[in-house]
């Protein structure tokens, strides 16, 4: 069964983790892939709903965030746009490398990009569109 | 979802229950800097009733373990889940943190 899901919340970092268990309680059809929904998607838009907040919005209670969420089958399709005046998502650096491991930021975009099926940017850089694919029986893999 | 903080063989511990990430983080952050001006070096955060980590947790992992070596002590990891190593091997903060499979592994030798 579709279903769709849009909620928008306030710049505030104490309402991601309750945004995210409100998209997370919609999928209860994708229980069969529970880690790839508790690891991989919660954790990817979990980082994706920082981003707008702190960085798209800069912490500015009035500016909301905008989510909505598309369950088509075994597909879950996220879009969360900010308000800001977005960013070039290919200017940030491999957090991965010898010279930015130690560094305390820059994981946010790359944990999308590993965990999630596809991670897309529109042109302006305020919204980002999350794809994650529950295959059929393939429920126990945490790689995306 | 909180912290608490333990004495354990001169080892400050930490629990991390519920969630490290965004949210939260700074309070992580300042209960330990509080300890390390208080005058402890040596800490083990015990994530074996944690959830999940963001990036910003993880970040925060790595700014306090920073500022606890430059003080010539260590921060230590224990108790992670399949998930959350996951996570430290994707970012390759394995290779950053000693990572005991246990709070009493960690606690060994320290």
């Amino acid at each position: 069964m579709d279903s769709e899901l849009v909620l928008e919340f306030p710049s505030d970092v104490r309402a991601i983790e309750q945004a995210v268990e409100a998209v997370l309680r919609r999928c209860p059809e994708c229980e069969a892939h529970a880690r790839k929904l508790r690891l991989n998607f919660r954790v990817g838009l979990t980082e994706a709903l920082s981003n707008a907040v702190l960085y798209g919005n800069g912490e500015d209670p009035s500016k909301p965030v905008r989510v909505e969420v598309c369950i088509a089958g075994s597909t879950i399709t996220a879009r969360v746009t900010d308000q800001g005046h977005g960013f070039d998502p290919l200017a940030v650096p491999d957090p991965t490398t010898p010279e930015n491991v130690a560094r305390s930021g820059g994981r946010g975009l790359f944990l999308m990009r590993e965990l999630l099926d596809e991670v897309h940017y529109n042109d302006r850089g305020n919204c980002v569109t999350l794809v994650l694919r529950l295959d059929p029986g393939f429920g126990g893999a945490a790689s995306a | 979802m909180g912290f608490s903080v333990s004495k354990q063989n001169g080892v400050t511990v930490v629990d991390v229950e519920g969630q490290l990430i965004v949210g939260n983080r700074q309070e992580l952050k300042t209960r330990v800097l509080e300890e390390l001006d208080g005058g402890e070096r040596k800490f083990v955060v015990d994530f074996s009733q944690t959830g999940y980590i963001d990036s910003s947790g993880l970040g925060v992992l790595v700014s306090l373990s920073k500022k606890i070596r430059e003080q010539g002590g260590e921060l230590r990891l224990s108790s992670l889940n399949e998930d959350l190593r996951t996570l430290f091997e994707l970012t390759k903060l394995d290779t950053l943190f000693r990572i005991a499979d246990s709070r009493e592994d960690a606690l060994e030798g320290f």
